[in-house]
């Protein structure tokens, strides 16, 4: 458990009075006692209650002078929580090196959502951040009863609090309350997980005055990674511990219908778990339980192999019977100016399933002991796989601690949660605390898809070419199918496996813009699963869920009805865009890129090497993005070179323009991935993308030659998030540069070579 | 499953492992020896993220079966540099802060590291064909290349 659940023994007396260092002048009137019970009523030594309504939940100020900020977020590897001690820094007045951020343990944090929806920043570190505040408005009320000075006519210096006029009056946090606990209530909304905010009574600093928010501060946990000082959840080992190995179907939907655990005698500790769908073996060392994988010999049931031929992919989404309609924004009547309309543009894009074909596959660590579960997981979600493991596990949820440890990578709702459940019921059947990680074609193979769609865009225009109408649908398998965490059990394989009843959801989503017609109508429909339990082809979140697929769609269309009017792509948006933020992305983009101005395609070129420059732009919850797509094409290969970048982002205030600018990086080089490669394949019986041959993505050959960003920083507006933003427009900004250089519209992702050239001849 | 004892001199120490012959050389490292730097990332030897040098040479230690190690020296990524006397490429790696989630980290350093003590000031198309078979889900290959060019420049 953590340091700060021993219980610190203090007198009272010592505290305020003992010591030569502390300096405190008691006033005329202010007796010892009225003194201490002020310190106590803020400050206490036994630790109240881990709820989100307890200021002692999100910080504390140890006795080093050290200041602990407890996260129920984590980071994927943005280094997020440097942002997160940057504000928590600023708003309490400590040195920024004083922070030290503990993210995502169920231990010593409350849910606050996890890594989700590019809101570490957004909704964590607004919580961080007003908590803080009231940290510091809490220790100078403190100070001033204790100084006699009021509170008015303090400063605070590096956890130093001093009066004003007369530095010699001075008391610090830690000689307050450093190693104790702060006993202050928060105004907590009720909520859990990203929607959780619990104000104090202190109004955070006018941004004009920060002086670490903002700045370029570097990682401190490169260094740990770089000299392999610091464990991954794979490195995690406990006494006791055994190894453990998940056995999935050759055939998805197939369940073993007979074990003979006798052909995995002869492996040292080798055990079967199996319980209906679930299968798994452990052995004492790693080796042996990937073996004992390989040798146990299983007779599945006969199933129905479940899955379309792949090429008829998009058929089937087209025809499938739609299970929920959603219209999400309509204005003006769309179908009567249809019907008026002199021309119809009209044109259809196709996203295949895609992977979150982490780095490693999964690796989650579970011991049950004393009638206590601690589970090590890379989880997004420590507090939802809590959640999920009392359930699975038949354990009281308080009894249960998830402490997140750093993964081989996440972008979502990827393998981890499951593997975590799938440890947890190996270790309840065992007795033993098994570590589960799984096979690279198991992570491929099984982790939760990005779903595959089909989006059919259409425009009306009048005589005159002007766009009357516009209109937008999507229809593709739900990315909800499996949630966002694993927090329930149908959610889950090993629940799945297990045989719960199924609660499929079923979400979409539309483009984020701010394009002013007449009319228009958004929206999307949902398909059922191809297969309803335990598929590798489930739905879930992907990086930015659903966000690319529809703004290929939508931003490929935007740039097809530009050319139909023969006008430059960028003029086209400005005519219509209406959100000023959104105009200046626009904007900042093409002059960075030194755009000229220009229908395309360009028609000046000959040749097998041609180039081209593209533009795409969206929201995403409060943030914008333009991003320039410079590619070059070979037209005898089909092969893109996607070159060079040029990104505006606007994400309201900066806290760290370092970091962001990494952020970026990464979503524009595993974007352009998605973009070129990235093909979830299968035959009818299963998925058959199972290792990094069968599942391509960039390598660093094909790195753009340049990124370039324009930081847009808006101080006086709240943060809102980068982790995800600007890969939507990648693959519609590559799309549109190839359509400039070539006169092709590709409207099938992945622009792979073979693709291409095909749409070339 | 017979086991076999092996002797492995691996940064400069000799450990013995109890082991079986096909067992990969991963195995013994990470659990045997407890040296966490090589990741299993494919156990077949596409990604990098298992790469120790052994005498000198990358090599993909998910899938070096035991039987096949001899008596080679192998040097995991610990072995390389340590934040006393870092390896050029380590102290490159914190300066342009290439790191995102980190598990990639050790296939390319010890990738990059047997390439630039083989190749004085290569070009960046020879960087980048050197290290086109090493993974990184991420994305930092910008910063990755910078990385490498930097520690190119150091090592002269």
């Amino acid at each position: 458990m953590t340091k700060f659940e021993n219980k610190t023994a203090f007198s009272r007396r010592s505290v305020l009075l003992g010591g030569g260092a502390l300096v405190v002048s008691i006033g005329a009137g202010l007796t010892l006692d009225t003194l201490v019970s002020m310190q106590q009523a803020f400050a206490q030594g036994a630790k109240p209650p881990l709820t989100p309504d307890q200021l002692s939940s999100y910080i504390a100020v140890n006795a080093d002078g050290t200041v602990s900020a407890f996260f129920g977020k984590m980071d994927m590897g943005h280094g997020l929580h440097v942002a997160i001690a940057q504000m928590v820094a600023e708003e309490l007045d400590v040195p920024f090196k004083a922070v030290k951020v503990h993210m995502g343990d169920t231990g010593n944090s409350v849910n606050q959502g996890g890594a989700s929806g590019s809101t570490g920043i957004q909704f964590g570190g607004k919580q961080m951040r007003m908590a803080a505040a009231e940290a510091r408005r809490v220790l100078v009320e403190m100070a001033a009863g204790l100084l006699s000075v009021p509170a008015d006519k303090l400063t605070v210096n590096d956890g130093v609090v001093s009066a004003s006029d007369d530095k010699a009056k001075r008391i610090t946090y830690v000689q307050m309350i450093g190693g104790k606990y702060f006993n202050v209530q928060l105004d907590w909304n009720k909520q859990y997980g990203n929607t959780l905010y619990a104000p104090g009574k202190a109004q955070p600093k006018d941004p004009k005055t920060h002086k670490i928010v903002g700045q370029p501060i570097k990682r401190d946990d490169v260094a740990p990674k770089v000299f392999a000082q610091e464990d991954f959840v794979t490195d995690i080992k406990v006494p006791g511990m055994v190894h453990g190995r998940m056995i999935r179907p050759a055939v998805a939907g197939s369940v073993p219908a007979k074990v003979d655990e006798a052909s995995i005698k002869d492996i040292p500790g080798a055990k079967v778990v199996w319980d209906k769908g679930f299968l798994g073996v452990v052995a004492d060392k790693e080796w042996d339980a990937i073996k004992a994988a390989e040798k146990l010999k299983v007779e599945w049931s006969d199933v129905q192999p479940p899955f379309p031929e792949q090429s008829a992919l998009y058929e089937h989404i087209r025809k499938a019977e739609v299970r929920k309609r959603q219209v999400e924004k309509e204005n003006g009547n769309v179908d009567d100016a249809f019907k008026s309309a002199a021309k119809v543009i009209e044109a259809e894009y196709e996203w295949p399933f895609q992977s979150h074909a982490s780095m490693g596959p999964a690796c989650a660590l579970v011991e049950i002991k004393d009638g206590n579960v601690t589970c090590w997981s890379g989880t997004q979600k420590s507090h939802f796989v809590q959640q999920g493991l009392a359930l699975t596990l038949g354990m009281p949820e308080d009894k249960v601690r998830v402490i997140y440890t750093a993964g081989p990578g996440s972008y979502g709702r990827n393998d981890a949660d499951d593997c975590a459940m799938d440890a947890g019921v190996l270790a309840k059947a065992v007795g033993k605390p098994v570590r589960l990680q799984y096979m690279r074609e198991q992570g491929t193979g099984w982790d939760p898809k990005g779903p595959a769609s089909v989006h059919k865009a259409r425009a009306a225009l009048d005589a005159s070419g002007k766009v009357i109408a516009y209109e937008f649908f999507s229809k593709g398998f739900s990315r909800v199918d499996v949630n966002t965490n694993g927090s329930k059990p149908w959610d889950t394989l090993a629940g799945q496996t297990l045989g719960v009843a199924l609660k499929p959801g079923d979400g979409f989503g539309v483009p984020a813009e701010s394009y002013a017609f007449d009319s228009k109508r958004t929206g999307w429909e949902t398909i059922p699963p191809l297969l309803d339990r335990a598929s590798p082809l489930r739905g879930a979140h992907l990086r930015d869920p659903v966000g690319p697929q529809i703004h290929f769609a939508s931003e490929s269309f935007m740039d097809e009805v530009a050319a139909a009017i023969n006008v430059d792509p960028i003029e086209f948006r400005l005519r219509h865009i209406k959100d000023p933020r959104d105009i200046a992305v626009l904007k900042a983009a093409a002059e960075k890129a030194k755009w000229q101005t220009r229908a395309s395609p360009r028609k000046d070129q000959t040749g097998a090497k041609v180039s081209g420059r593209g533009i795409a732009y969206s929201q995403r919850n409060g943030t914008r993005v333009a991003i320039v797509a410079e590619v070059d094409v070979d037209r005898a290969s089909g092969k893109i070179f996607a070159r060079k970048f040029t990104v505006a982002h606007d994400c309201g205030q900066i806290i760290n323009p370092d970091g962001l600018e990494k952020c970026i990086e990464g979503n524009i080089v595993q974007g352009i991935s998605r973009t070129l490669w990235e093909e979830v394949t299968f035959d009818k019986k299963a998925v058959t993308s199972v290792d990094w041959v069968s599942y391509p993505i960039l390598d660093i050959t094909e790195t753009p030659a340049l990124v370039e960003s324009v930081l847009i920083n808006h101080p006086e507006l709240p943060p809102t998030g980068a982790g995800e933003p600007s890969i939507r427009p990648i693959a519609a900004a590559i799309a549109n540069a190839i359509f400039d250089a070539t006169g092709v519209r590709i409207r099938r992702v992945p622009f792979s070579p073979d693709r291409v050239k095909a749409a070339l001849s | 499953m017979a086991t076999k004892s092996f002797t492995l001199t691996v940064n400069g120490q000799t450990h013995k492992v109890e082991a079986d012959p096909d067992m990969p050389l991963l195995y013994a490292l990470r659990n045997d020896l407890g040296l966490n730097n090589p990741h299993f990332g494919c156990g077949l030897a596409q990604c990098g993220a298992c790469t120790v040098h052994v005498d000198g040479q990358p090599v993909r230690s998910c899938s070096l079966p035991m039987s096949a190690v001899g008596d080679g020296k192998i040097v995991t990524l610990a072995g390389l540099g340590t934040p006393e006397k870092p390896h050029p490429l380590q102290t490159a790696y914190v300066e342009e802060q290439v790191t995102q989630c980190g598990y990639c980290v050790n296939g390319w350093i010890m990738t990059a590291a047997a390439f630039l003590r083989d190749k004085k000031k290569p070009t960046e198309d020879e960087i980048k064909e050197a290290l086109s078979g090493v993974k990184c889900r991420c994305g930092t290959h910008i910063s990755i290349l910078k990385a490498v060019k930097r520690a190119a420049t150091m090592m002269g």
